[in-house]
This record gives C-alpha cells, sequence and structure tokens, in this order.
C-alpha cells in the first residue's frame, strides 16, 4: 500500500490553508512510515501529477464549502471526488479537477481517492486560521489516521 | 449594433480574470480586462523580518512559487546592497530556466494548445498520414504510426466513455477550428507526451530546491544548498549528472516537439499573424546574473517603444534607474483610493469598490506604466529584446522558427509578424529553446567552479538601521516580476509586487490608454458571439494568471465560463 495525503490550500488566506495545516499537524503528532508521503501541495495543480502517479489510494484535505457550519468535517469517496471539483465546492477547483482529469487520462489515478473537507469561516488575508477552524485541526488530522488504519497502515504516536 | 460579449473567468488556472468585449458587424471593437479578486497578500509581510519575506511571498501563488520567492531574496539584497556567492547565482539560474521551461510547455500544451486543436477531430485521422508529417517536420522519436494510434485510442475510449474531463470546456468543431485531422492527432500526442516531460524540468527544480511545489533552498544572501561531493544528502556530483541528463531530455523535446509544434500551428493559422498585437511597447529585465554584484547577465533586457526593436534600449542591470525610477501605478480605472500615479516604494492598497463602470473604475488589477506609457511584458517582449539586443541564441533559434513558419505557410512570414497572437506562442517556443541553452550553460558554469574548489553558496547579510529600499527584478515566465521593499529598522516597512499579469492585464491607465489585453482584443474576428474563441486564443496567448496580480478572495464561487451576449 502507497498513500498520498495531499493538502491544499493558500497559508496566506487563513482557513484557505486549513488542508495544508492538517498535514503539518499529522506530522508533528505521528511517526509516518515509508508507505506514506505528507505533501503540503499549497494552491498547484498540475505540478503535483508527479506525486499522485503509482499510489494505491489519494487522500485529499481541503476546505469544501458544503454549507454546513463552519468547521464541519465532511468525508467523500471514489467517484465523487472528481465530480466534486467539477463544482463550486472548493476555491481550488480547477487546479485540483484538472490534476484529476489529468491522471485519469494518463490512467494514473490512484484506484482509492478519499477527500476530507473542512467548512471555513474566514477567507481573509491573514497568516492565522479562525479559532472554530483551529480548534478541528487535530480531530480532523485523526480522522486521517484513522482512514490510513482502515487502508492497513497503523501510525504511531511521536 | 452592437453585441456585448463578457467571459469570466477567462482562465482554467488562477485568479479570476473577466473580459468585456463590444462586437460590432463581426469584430471586437471595444474591451475591458478586469480583474474580479481583491487581495492584500502584501499587507501579511509588514512588520516581518525581510529574510522570511520570500517563503511568503512564494505562497501568492501555485504557479509562480519559485519567481515569487527568486524576486523577494533578491529585493532584500538589492536594498542591502550584497554581493551573492557564484555558486548561489548559478543554482538560482538553473531553478529560474527549469521553471520557465516547464511552465512554457505547460502553457503552450495544456493551457492553450486546444485553443487551435480540436480534440474531436483527432479520431478521424489516419494515423499513417499523421506519422508521415510528424516525420517531415522532426526526427522526434515518438512520432511512429504506432504512438499515434495508441493515443488515437486513448482519446476515442474517453470520449465514448463520455468522461471528456479535462477536454470537457473546448470550442469542439468551431468555424475557427482549421487544422487536418492529421494535425490535431499530432498534437494530441504531443499533449500527452508534454505531460511526462513536464515532469523533467520538476525534478530538477526539486533537485535543487530541496522540495516541490515550494522550494526550500533560498536564502537572503544565497542558497542554503551545502555542495559536499562525499555525501549524498547535499548537491553531489551524482546528482548533478542526473539533471545534465534531465536537461538533455528537455531539449530533445523542445527541439523536435515544442518548438515544430508552434511552427506548424502558427503556419497552418498565419492568418493570426494578423490579429492580436495591441500594445507594442516592450517591456523586459536582464536575467541570468553571472557575477556577484548582479552586473553581468546571461539574458540582456530593456525597453523597445511603439514596436520598433531599432529604439531598443538596456536596462543595464539590477541597479539601474532606466528601470527602477520608471514604473509607476496608476488606479484612475481600479477600485483602490487616491489619485495620482505612485512609484511602487510609496504604493498604497486601500479599497473602493464601485461597481463595474465602463468609464470608471471596473478592475482590481492596477495599471502600471513605464515612463508613462502601458507595456506589454512576458516571452514575445523578451525575445524581441533580446533580437534587438543581438543575442546569438535567439537570432538562431527566431530565424529557425521564422523559416518553418515560412515554409509551412508557403509565404515569407518576418520577425514583425511576431507582434501578434501567435506571435506570443512562437516567441515562448523560442524562448523555450533559448533557455535550455542557458541551463546547459549555467549547469557547465557550476560544474567548473565547484571543480575550482569553491563551495561558497551564502553571505550573511547585515542590516543597517534606519530605512533602506530595494527592488528584486526578475524575468519570469510570464514577463517582468519586481518585488519593491521598504525596510525600516530590520523590518518590513512596505512591500508591492508589480506581477507580469498587472502589466497585461491592466485596466486604462491614468490618460484612459488601454492595457495590453485590452488593446490587443481590438480587430479580432468574432464567428459566433456566443462561442468566443477567438477571444480566447488573444487572451491565453499572453499565458494570463491573476492569482498574484490582484491585491481577499472572490467572496462567492463562480461557474467556469459564462458568456453574456446583450
Amino acid at each position: 500500500m502507497n498513500v498520498l495525503v495531499l493538502g491544499i490550500g493558500n497559508l496566506l488566506l487563513q482557513d484557505e490553508g486549513a488542508g495544508v495545516r492538517v498535514v503539518e499537524e499529522l506530522e508533528k503528532r505521528y511517526e509516518i512510515p515509508e508507505c506514506v508521503e505528507l505533501l503540503d501541495g499549497g494552491t498547484s495543480g498540475i505540478e503535483l501529477l508527479q506525486y499522485i502517479r503509482g499510489r494505491d489510494a489519494l487522500i485529499l484535505v481541503d476546505v469544501v464549502r458544503s454549507g454546513e457550519a463552519c468547521g464541519t468535517i465532511t468525508r467523500y469517496d471514489g467517484d465523487d471526488v472528481p465530480a466534486l471539483f467539477q463544482s463550486k465546492i472548493s476555491p481550488h477547483q480547477l487546479g485540483i479537477s484538472d490534476l484529476l482529469a489529468t491522471a485519469r487520462l494518463l490512467d494514473s489515478l490512484p484506484k482509492q481517492i478519499i477527500l476530507f473537507g473542512i467548512e471555513p469561516k474566514s477567507m481573509d488575508t491573514g497568516l492565522e486560521l479562525s479559532p472554530e477552524i483551529a480548534a478541528q485541526i487535530p480531530g480532523l488530522a485523526e480522522c486521517i489516521a484513522q482512514e490510513l488504519q482502515n487502508l492497513g497502515i497503523a501510525l504511531e504516536l511521536r | 449594433m452592437a453585441t456585448r460579449i463578457t467571459i469570466d473567468p477567462v482562465t482554467r488556472i488562477e485568479g479570476h480574470l473577466r473580459v468585456d468585449c463590444e462586437v460590432t458587424n463581426g469584430r471586437v471593437n471595444n474591451a475591458w480586462a478586469s480583474g474580479q479578486m481583491w487581495r492584500g497578500l502584501e499587507l501579511i509581510l509588514k512588520g516581518r523580518d525581510p529574510r522570511e519575506a520570500w517563503i511568503y511571498a512564494q505562497r501568492i501563488c501555485g504557479v509562480c512559487t519559485t519567481v515569487h520567492a527568486i524576486a523577494s531574496v533578491r529585493s532584500v539584497e538589492n536594498a542591502l546592497k550584497m554581493e551573492i556567492p557564484l555558486n548561489a547565482q548559478y543554482i538560482r539560474n538553473m531553478l529560474i530556466a527549469a521553471h520557465a521551461i516547464q511552465d512554457h510547455i505547460v502553457h503552450f500544451y495544456h493551457l492553450s494548445a486546444l485553443d487551435w486543436v480540436d480534440v474531436t477531430s483527432a479520431l478521424q485521422a489516419d494515423p499513417r498520414k499523421a506519422a508521415s508529417l510528424a516525420q517531415s517536420l522532426s526526427s522526434w522519436h515518438l512520432n511512429s504510426v504506432q504512438e499515434l494510434t495508441q493515443t488515437q485510442e486513448r482519446l476515442k475510449s474517453f470520449v465514448d466513455g463520455g468522461q471528456l474531463g479535462i477536454f470537457a470546456n473546448g470550442y469542439w468543431g468551431h468555424p475557427a477550428m482549421k487544422l487536418s485531422p492529421e494535425v490535431n492527432l499530432l498534437a494530441c500526442t504531443h499533449y500527452l507526451q508534454a505531460l511526462e516531460v513536464q515532469r523533467r524540468a520538476n525534478m530538477i527544480i526539486s533537485i535543487l530546491g530541496s522540495k516541490t511545489p515550494h522550494i526550500q533552498n533560498l536564502a537572503v544572501g544565497g542558497v542554503a544548498n551545502p555542495i559536499n561531493n562525499d555525501s549524498p544528502s547535499t548537491l553531489s556530483m551524482e546528482r548533478l549528472y542526473y539533471v545534465k541528463t534531465l536537461i538533455d531530455e528537455l531539449g530533445d523535446f523542445i527541439n523536435n516537439v515544442y518548438l515544430p509544434d508552434v511552427c506548424a500551428i502558427g503556419g497552418f493559422y498565419s492568418d493570426w499573424t494578423g490579429y492580436g498585437a495591441g500594445v507594442m511597447n516592450y517591456l523586459s529585465v536582464p536575467e541570468f546574473p553571472l557575477d556577484t554584484k548582479g552586473t553581468a547577465f546571461e539574458l540582456p533586457g530593456g525597453y523597445i517603444p511603439n514596436g520598433d526593436i531599432s529604439q531598443f534600449r538596456a536596462i543595464k542591470d539590477f541597479q539601474d534607474e532606466y528601470f527602477s525610477k520608471a514604473v509607476s501605478e496608476s488606479v484612475k480605472h481600479s477600485w483602490y483610493k487616491g489619485e495620482a500615479d505612485l512609484h511602487p516604494w510609496k504604493g498604497e492598497t486601500e479599497p473602493n469598490y464601485t461597481d463595474f463602470q465602463d468609464n470608471g473604475k471596473y478592475s482590481w488589477v492596477k495599471a502600471p506604466t513605464f515612463n508613462g506609457a502601458p507595456a506589454q511584458v512576458g516571452p514575445l517582449a523578451n525575445v524581441l529584446c533580446l533580437y534587438a539586443a543581438g543575442h546569438l541564441p535567439t537570432r538562431k533559434y527566431a530565424d529557425k522558427a521564422l523559416s518553418m513558419v515560412s515554409s509551412i505557410a508557403g509565404k515569407p512570414v518576418r520577425i514583425a509578424a511576431l507582434h501578434s497572437t501567435i506571435g506570443r506562442h512562437a516567441a515562448r517556443a523560442i524562448r523555450a529553446a533559448v533557455l535550455c541553452e542557458t541551463l546547459n550553460k549555467q549547469w557547465q558554469l557550476l560544474i567548473d567552479n565547484i571543480g575550482k574548489g569553491d563551495i561558497t553558496t551564502f553571505n550573511k547579510p547585515e542590516f543597517p538601521n534606519g530605512e533602506v529600499s530595494g527592488v528584486g527584478i526578475h524575468e519570469a515566465p510570464r514577463g517582468v516580476l519586481s518585488h519593491w521593499i521598504v525596510i525600516a529598522d530590520k523590518k518590513i516597512k512596505n512591500y508591492q509586487c508589480v506581477v507580469p499579469s498587472t502589466w497585461n492585464s491592466s485596466p486604462r491607465n491614468s490618460n484612459d490608454k488601454p492595457g495590453p489585453y485590452e488593446a490587443s482584443l481590438i480587430g479580432t474576428p468574432i464567428a459566433v458571439a456566443d462561442r468566443p474563441l477567438e477571444v480566447l486564443r488573444t487572451v491565453h496567448s499572453f499565458d494570463p494568471c491573476l492569482a498574484c496580480a490582484i491585491h481577499l478572495v472572490d467572496k462567492e464561487s463562480r461557474g467556469i465560463v459564462t458568456v453574456k451576449t446583450s
């Protein structure tokens, strides 16, 4: 099993960067085994292609506007994920949508794709997450650790 | 009667650009380019340590991470009048060249080729005919019948499966699509191959920059790469020789695929050498410093007024006031407070939103000017300035490209044809070929310098008390990038980025002169008003990327492309 955990977002726009903050939290909390790579994808798109090929599973972490209360964590999988990025739920919709479509064209889309989303509060200019979102980061990191556990990869706490 | 077309957003990459055109008798007679987001990213930097500005600056945009990092460290070094070790210059130069090559290849094949290439037509092609056409253009080893047949089968299964995905937004079957099925198939084949090739450029960046998409190896005063032949975790000869094989693969693709493809498309669409010129004042800056002080450069830069290359004037170096004193920004037609044009060191970013007013304010982008006039930036400006300066590799590749286009078009196509929509694509391909030579040369310079025993990569910056200011200039893939910094008592007092897409997507300035996108659209023929492919061709030829051009994020997410006619 070979898994990429890809956090997406812009750190300069407060909660926009939540996906990247979750990746940082995972790194801080757990010993990461060889078969898992954590990647801060920023707001890149097609440049990330080289990181997703050859993976058995891709776990994306991003802010998602689903209309729920801010800080709500949502989970999607399978074909729902590329379909979601075709709609308007994420600020990184185009970049990630093109990335996934291109990977599909090249037959290099991982078999399992899981998206964890968190509902943002503020996406104004600033480096700090809003308190409601910051409080959810450890919980979201635990969800991802649990997901990896379901894939057969147990993470040890540091 | 005039028809109004609104396209919003125009790009598939970062940022939101809206373009409005007024069309009379099948041609555009007025146009407006409008940035639809406001970002105050520079505000984050105020009060911070100048040594860490680049780490935040490279987060401004997901496409141009490296370029903002480079311009940022250069701005601080310029303020401190620092010298940079040779090894650091060469390593940075290689990062810059590799990034630009990756960007140019992705722009042509993945962000704009589908404006000219019809994927559905490629399904009708005869792979044998396509292969023999390809072999007449170049000796690329992946132009075989087998390779072309495979691509066609892959496209078929994609289209039959109803999953057009990345191709879903194309204007298939549009009357302005003119390539034969065979040329379309060849271009689609290279589209797929280019996805592989661009990874090679990214690998160079990963090796030198320690990480992508955000490089980790920069520092104000040099780079953080330790050079040591005995340790595999540092930059060793073994790694550098691997980089060399990657450079060679890029060169093979650029010379045997990218450049011939652009020439073929230019030859078949030679009528497009007559559209899209727009603002013909061209600005570029010198790049690839070859000494520690930043006074000698591999590629010269400068300014050409009114498209007349005999009037080229060089910008000599990073200190040249011909550049630093000539730049100012107007907000007369932008959603900011203020009246007078301001120099970036004095720049203000106070929002003043109205609604979209054709004759008033209509954009979040400011209007930069060079000595009071709008200027076009980007590969075309760069190539014309290099050509005017007599840069030999540029002359070689430009002449080669023009002769290929002439033979395909069946008529002489001269350098003046570059002042056009298709000319911007040709210039980008010419520049990619030049950059590959530059990359090779910088690699050799680095190897030779390490061979002399020099392993220095960093000079420690010393910050004075009081106020100093500097500008970091960089000829980025989309053109002239400048970061303007004012440092007071070792902290950032002001920081302004004047980015390439600000120059090109500029609204009208204080004299109501239109910006390059706007001017380039005047006269463009429009065959079908609600499918304005021709507008997209011209705007896309600039390689627009607005994430950083606009000084908050869109409050409401928008649909992919909406076209309104009224």
